[in-house]
């Protein structure tokens, strides 16, 4: 029962991450490009992170929640770098599909 | 079933990193690179993470924590460069 | 009190991220978890300026609840979207005016938006007005525009801003 749990948890999970990663190198611009790794990529590392707390939970006495910070961390962390990637590819007007916003980010102070 | 299904796991996380070093070395542009290095430290996690599983050893996760924190700084003090043309204000 | 525990939200956050690091729960880790919370603010209370409240813990609960089923429903959405290919995608930039105020609860609006379906923060205006977003697949911009206000903004302005007037 739970190895199935966790064979479906670690497929999920490396699934995503190639999908994630199948963005970045399919997708045609910088924009589109940003949402695969923050958001697929980012699931899938989690599934497979939480797959590993309950297989050290499982194997061992007592549980192993430790690779839940890895997990939080990540998700604290995945939006925070998307905005500042986007943020500096508007900076630098990267060519983009779509009409860019003017770029409010004043030069240096 | 986990020994069928970890081997899977290994080659869907490995083309994933394949993927995204082909985005790193063709760019076109810097935030391209930038997001390609911060998508293969997270790669890098996923591969840690089921050689953990494999090995059964916990003894990974250390390592895993430091690839999170170091990539996040990395791709923070990147940015920051191409924002400002500098790190420290 | 005040002075004593200047910020207990971050203490108790603190002692837990202690408890998960060193992955024990003993009496020992426990007291030296708390030790750690209570001492951390003080060192860094230059960052703190003001203290954290909560005003409405229920919606703050729904809040987090929608939070996680939108991650899911977002990645699945961002998944078949990359699967289909790059022809099929209506990619735009909106502005989405915001309500909110204070820079903590702008923050995490921006962070909820890059993790949900479809949308990635972008840029924040200079006068923190509007928050430019990036998304993957739009066909009505304003009716985006109407979800994340009205699924993210407002309990996000209710939990954080709402009595501090």
């Amino acid at each position: 029962m739970i190895d199935i749990l966790l064979s479906v948890l670690i497929l999920t999970g490396a699934i995503f991450t190639f999908i994630g990663s199948l963005g970045l190198a399919r997708l045609r611009d910088f924009y589109t490009r940003l949402h695969g790794p923050t958001k697929a990529t980012t699931l899938g590392v989690g599934c497979l992170l939480i797959a590993s707390a309950v297989y050290f939970s499982v194997r061992e006495e007592g549980v192993s929640l430790h690779e839940v910070l890895v997990t939080l961390f990540l998700f604290i962390t995945a939006p925070v770098s998307a905005h500042l990637l986007a943020k500096a590819a508007l900076h630098l007007k990267v060519r983009s599909l779509v009409a860019t916003p003017p770029d409010n980010d004043a030069p240096a102070e | 079933m986990l020994e069928t299904v970890i081997p899977i796991a290994y080659a869907l996380v490995s083309l994933a990193f394949l993927l995204s070093f082909w985005r790193l070395l063709r760019g076109p542009d810097a935030p391209d690179r930038i997001l390609a290095l911060d998508t293969l430290y997270v790669n890098t996690i996923a591969l840690l993470v089921l050689l953990g599983i494999q090995l059964g050893s916990a003894i990974y996760f250390e390592a895993a924590l430091l690839i999170a924190m170091m990539g996040f700084v990395g791709t923070v003090a990147l940015c920051k460069y191409l924002l400002r043309g500098d790190i420290i204000e | 009190m005040r002075r004593l525990l200047p910020h207990p939200l971050l203490t108790v956050s603190l002692a837990l991220l202690w408890l998960l690091l060193v992955n024990q729960l003993t009496a020992g880790h426990v007291v030296l978890g708390a030790l750690l919370g209570w001492l951390i603010p003080f060192a860094t209370s230059s960052f703190w300026p003001e203290r954290i409240r909560i005003h409405h813990p229920l919606t703050l609960l729904r809040f987090l609840g929608v939070f996680v089923i939108d991650i899911v429903r977002g990645s699945f959405l961002v998944a078949s979207l990359i699967l289909k290919g790059p022809k099929r995608l209506r990619p735009a930039f909106v502005e989405v005016p915001l309500a909110l105020e204070t820079d903590l609860a702008i923050g995490l609006l921006a962070n909820t938006i890059s993790l949900t379906p479809g949308t990635v923060s972008a840029n924040l205006s200079a006068d923190k007005r509007t928050l430019i977003v990036h998304t993957l697949d739009t066909g009505d911009a304003a009716a985006l525009v109407a979800e994340i206000k009205q699924r993210y903004e407002m309990p996000l302005k209710k939990i954080f801003e709402e009595g501090s007037e």
